[in-house]
């Protein structure tokens, strides 16, 4: 039983990242239908804008909490930016070209941008600072649960209910809502939708650089390709969930994390992957819109 | 638009094209292949920087036999059909002797391509055995151990040394990780003193490991074997910690690696590892640190010791041989000793290093020492 | 001005975007930090320049694409449909070009030589998933599943019967048919994303069996000494080989071409691009969708084994490294920057995206970087492709102001 609830805890930490992540990837595909492979790599600028901050920062001698509490921001905001700047350059020009376009342009965003990260800073692993702190009362569960994934967890579910508040109540939300039902009809009705997918681009990337720090600082240490195979996996969530739904999103973070731990803990690890992908797929085919999307009517 | 593209398609085939003719007669050209991009360049960019660093040396010096030494790199991916094509670029950019590939799948591929053209090729990284022991590629040595040797002493330590009688072997996958976890296994099983409670792989670049960590704790194990490289130790290693299993880690030359103490830190110490005898306190040692802290502002990466001593090997080689003749750059190989970073060797008949042991190594007060 | 208070902007804002990474450098371990102040300042530059150069072909962009709106006039550059409407020039140009490519391996070297069978080995997986794809719409993600198929039948079966690269051929057709029905069949339901990620699944599904089923694939290490083709009983060496590799290829290329050429044009061709168009309509019109997408599928994956066969064969290695995610992105740019559903355009597809980083080694380090820049680029300033799908046309004659007889409307075939 200790040992179910250790594989449970563990997926659970795995899964909220996976989250974290897949919910960009779901905000942006239910604006403007992109799989945005260029996401993982947001991730990646996020962790390395932390890197490089929180280096600066400890050179000036500050405690551990306030050069998290300065680092987090500037790399939300670094991330955000990176995003903004990437749906301009190379998705925006796209809008209204043959629905492939945007998805090969944004492969080769990725491969652009891990190459950049490559070449202006190094190949290397780099060991990250642990930014979060130490809990004192979590000393007698380490065995099961250590502070940083507290953290991480509780961060997520902090993010989504925020982000949930945020698409429901606020104007924008009601906005990115609209676009997302109907492009045309949110335009007409007075949305202006530039500006709604600059916002959804810019949500999406702050939610990745909140998920690449903590993931960061819980494994110690990052390097330019780190993003791929999160990307990989976050989107993997984002369909198993429903693509275009955000509690979908955080859904099918939570069922590939603890998929992934089980297949761990009670087959083999080698074989973890192929129980993720065998699960969407089972998934998929008796649902074929993920478990929470929405079963769309189809014109002819 | 089509027009400016496939003028600048063609523009950038010209520059290829042109890049064929510039070797020159009194050059040496050193091939450097390998991984230099995508997700194994951190592997392989830091044999670039010791290639550049021994062939400035001797060209500080006047170069090789009088003639400069010429480093051309050429990016394999660690894919093995991008490593036949990297090799084929050396072969008519008419490399004399080349350093790598750096993964073992496309260092055999690349081979039969070098054989062809009577290229010695001396790989710092690739560890699997049949690259020599097949007796397939008679032009190919190497500065780092075979995984078959590394994962014997791994598991003998383990067994005799540390007392272990309950191991679990994991790995992450790769060929040269799991080659040496299969090779540990065997040597695990076959001890008799000994079983191997568990053999997985782990995925590289995941997310965390803490699954196959509660894992080894709920097998029972008193001891872990990893193979593969630091990035996914250290992320073991320190989940291990941080869920309080104090049990030992032994791993292999992968590991013995600096970055691994900088990036696991505390959790490092008393951490084992295989890797080539007495080489941090080799002279060479510290001068080719030295050497890359100054050219590079930077510590030196994974193989960087195992590549800086292949391309010593090499340039030695070809002075001693007094010529660039393969044959005689072989046989020069086989007999000449050289003083390098790993240790005083040369090259027995099917090509690994000799006189390099191998020893094991534990992480104490941040650096690595040879353990008891 | 305006222009230039743009620029400026421009500047100053990717100044700001990449300042942490550009500049300063961390080294985590002795806690020293380099400030590297001049690429800011190159970054500054750059960009200024670049956002003229931006600004300029955005333009040009602009003006092009606004003015064919009619369906009659594709905007495929003038000079393209000269050349081949002309026979008075594509004839001699063609000949050219036939010289030109039986010439190859006598007039460059080895190494030119290989990197065109690459080349040659990924027109025929792009002609392959351009049926999936390209004609029945379908975005298949992992189609590197059916490569691997291709490459470790070839390799397993030579290690333990010993069958030839020529046995091999059409038995791994027959494998990577009976593949692609088994993998389309779970999937018929799936739509558009769904489809992509599920492929994308099982690409790394089969990728991932044959790197842990040590005791079948021989795991990560690979396989070895796979030989090339010979020719009746003659072995060749090397270069030999390699050349000879070549007109294999070239045979094997102008033969996809055919057949899916003929396919693309048959009734099967025209179900598949109603597919692509509407599945409800289409499956309204009366055409079995099932099959139709299944056909597809298994199509598409018969090209890819036997591509995998060459591969495996002019490599002489299999190993799980050259199935990954990565290749499967590879062959869809080569679809999509080629021109959807073109065959000529897969060709030149192929040609710039796998010979493209071959030219580009001059510059080390930078080629992947440059290479995934002209990616975004190309989809940016030609999002339809290189080359426009020409389908063959049937077009009712315009009755003439003469009274029309008996054959009123006679059906011309025009090509394109």
């Amino acid at each position: 039983m200790e040992y179910f609830l250790e594989l449970f805890l563990g997926g659970l930490t795995r899964g909220s990242i996976y989250a974290l992540i897949a919910l960009g990837y779901t905000m942006v595909y239910g604006i403007i239908k992109l799989i945005n492979f260029a996401h993982g790599e947001i991730y990646m600028i996020g962790a390395f804008t932390a890197l490089i901050i929180s280096g600066v920062l400890a050179q000036f001698g500050l405690p551990g909490w306030s050069i998290l509490l300065m680092t987090l921001p500037i790399a939300v905001i670094y991330s955000s930016a990176y995003g903004f700047t990437i749906e301009k350059i190379a998705y925006r020009p796209l809008r209204g070209a043959p629905r492939l376009s945007p998805l090969i342009s944004a492969i080769g965003m990725s491969i652009f941008l891990q190459n950049y990260v490559l070449l202006a800073q190094t190949a290397d692993f780099l060991p990250f600072p642990a930014l979060l702190p130490e809990l004192a009362f979590m000393e007698g569960f380490s065995g099961i649960m250590n502070s940083s994934e507290l953290f991480i967890v509780l961060t997520a579910a902090a993010v989504m209910a925020g982000l949930t508040a945020y698409i429901k109540y606020t104007r924008m939300g009601k906005a990115m809502r609209a676009t997302s039902q109907n492009q045309r009809m949110a335009m007409l009705v007075g949305v202006n939708v530039d500006n709604v997918i600059s916002m959804t681009f810019v949500i999406g990337s702050a939610l990745a650089a909140v998920g690449g720090v903590l993931i960061a600082s819980h494994v110690g240490q990052i390097n330019f390709y780190i993003g791929f195979i999160a990307g990989i996996k976050a989107f993997t969530a984002a369909v198993l969930g429903g693509i275009g739904s955000v509690p979908g999103a955080m859904l099918g973070g939570l069922v590939l994390g603890w998929t992934e731990s089980f297949a761990t803990g009670y087959v083999s690890s080698d074989y973890e992957d192929v129980f993720a992908f065998a699960l969407l797929v089972l998934i998929l085919i008796f649902r074929p819109s993920g478990i929470l999307g929405k079963e769309e009517g189809h014109k002819v | 638009m089509i027009k400016k593209l496939t003028s600048a398609v063609a523009v950038a085939a010209g520059i290829g094209l042109i890049g064929i003719g510039v070797a020159q007669a009194d050059e040496i050209v050193f091939g450097v292949p390998g991984a230099h991009t995508g997700d194994l360049a951190s592997y392989g960019l830091p044999t670039i920087n010791a290639a550049k660093l021994v062939a400035d040396k001797y060209n500080a010096k006047g170069g090789v036999l009088g003639r400069m030494i010429k480093v051309v790199p050429q990016d394999d991916q660690c894919k093995p059909e991008l490593a036949v094509n990297a090799a084929m670029k050396l072969v008519s950019e008419e490399a004399t002797v080349a350093m790598g590939h750096i993964c073992s799948g496309a260092t055999k591929a690349a081979l039969p391509v070098y054989g062809d053209s009577k290229i010695v090729v001396m790989s710092p990284s690739a560890t699997n055995p049949p690259l020599t022991t097949s007796g397939d590629y008679p032009n190919f040595f190497r500065t780092i151990a075979r995984d078959d040797a590394q994962g014997q002493l791994a598991a003998s330590f383990t067994i005799e040394k540390l007392g272990a009688k309950k191991i679990a072997v994991i790995h992450d996958k790769g060929d040269y990780g799991k080659g040496f976890a299969e090779f540990a296994k065997a040597a695990v099983d076959g001890s008799g003193a000994a079983t191997s409670v568990l053999f997985e792989g782990v995925t590289p670049g995941a997310v965390d490991y803490s699954a196959v960590v509660q894992k080894v704790k709920h097998s029972g194990a008193d001891a872990v074997i990893f193979g593969g490289y630091h990035p996914e130790a250290s992320k073991i290693v320190m989940a291990m910690r941080k869920k309080n299993l104090k049990i030992p880690f032994v791993s292999d030359d992968g590991v013995k690696d600096p970055t691994f103490i900088k990036v696991a830190g505390v959790f490092a110490e008393g951490v084992f590892a295989t890797g080539p005898q007495d080489s941090s306190g080799n002279p060479l040692y510290a001068v080719a640190l030295a050497e890359h802290k100054k050219a590079f502002n930077a510590e030196p990466g994974a193989f960087f010791f195992n590549a800086y001593s292949a391309a010593l090997a090499l340039m030695n080689a070809i002075e001693k041989a007094g010529s660039t003749d393969y044959d005689k750059i072989v046989k020069a190989l086989k007999t000449e000793y050289v003083e390098t970073p790993v240790g005083k060797i040369k090259f027995d008949s099917i090509g690994d290093a000799e006189g390099v042991g191998f020893d094991v190594y534990m992480v104490a007060n941040g650096v690595f020492v040879q353990a008891e | 001005m305006q222009d230039l208070k743009k620029s400026l902007l421009t500047a100053a804002w990717f100044m700001f975007l990449t300042f942490p990474i550009m500049v300063i450098r961390v080294n985590t371990v002795e806690d020293t930090i380099e400030w590297r102040w001049h690429n800011l300042a190159l970054v500054g530059i750059s960009a200024f320049i670049l956002s003229y150069v931006w600004r300029y072909f955005m333009v040009r962009r602009e003006r092009g694409g606004g003015k064919p709106q009619t369906d009659a006039a594709p905007p495929t550059p003038a000079w393209v449909s000269i050349v081949i409407e002309d026979k008075r020039i594509l004839y001699p140009l063609l000949a050219a070009f036939t010289g030109f490519v039986a010439s190859f391996p006598f007039l460059f070297s080895m190494y030119q030589t290989n990197i065109m069978i690459s080349a040659m080995v990924f027109v025929m997986l792009g002609l392959g998933l351009n049926i999936v794809v390209g004609l029945a719409g379908l975005l298949d993600l992992g189609f590197v599943a059916f490569y691997a198929v291709g490459a470790y039948s070839y390799a397993l079966l030579n290690e333990h019967f010993g069958l030839g690269f020529w046995v091999v051929l059409p038995l791994s057709a027959i494998l990577g048919t009976f593949v692609g029905v088994l993998l389309g069949f779970p999937v018929l339901r799936l739509r558009g994303d769904y489809l992509a990620i599920v492929t994308l699944g099982f690409g790394e599904i089969i990728r991932l069996v044959l790197e842990n089923w040590g005791a079948f694939t021989h795991g990560p290490s690979g396989i070895a000494n796979i030989p090339r083709p010979g020719f009746l009983w003659i072995e060749f060496g090397l270069k030999d080989g390699i050349t000879f590799m070549y007109y294999v290829m070239i045979a094997l290329v102008l033969f996809t071409i055919l057949v899916v050429t003929r396919l693309k044009y048959s009734r099967i061709g025209r179900a598949w691009l109603a597919l692509r168009e509407d599945e409800i309509a289409c499956q309204a019109m009366g055409i079995d969708k099932t099959k139709t997408k299944l056909m597809a599928f298994a199509l598409g994956a018969t090209w890819a084994s036997m591509a995998g066969v060459v591969f495996a064969a002019k490599t002489s290695f299999v190993n799980p490294a050259s199935f990954t995610f990565m290749e499967s992105a590879i062959i869809l740019s080569i679809v999509v920057l080629g021109g959807m559903g073109s065959t000529l355009g897969v060709i030149c597809g192929a040609m710039i995206l796998i010979l493209l980083p071959e030219h580009l080694r001059a510059f080390a380090e930078y080629r992947m970087i440059i290479f995934g820049a002209t990616m975004v680029l190309f989809m940016v300033f030609r999002p339809q492709g290189l080359i426009r799908d020409r389908r063959r046309k049937h077009t009712l004659k315009k009755p003439d102001d003469t009274p029309v007889s008996g054959d009123a409307g006679k059906v011309v075939d025009a090509h394109g």
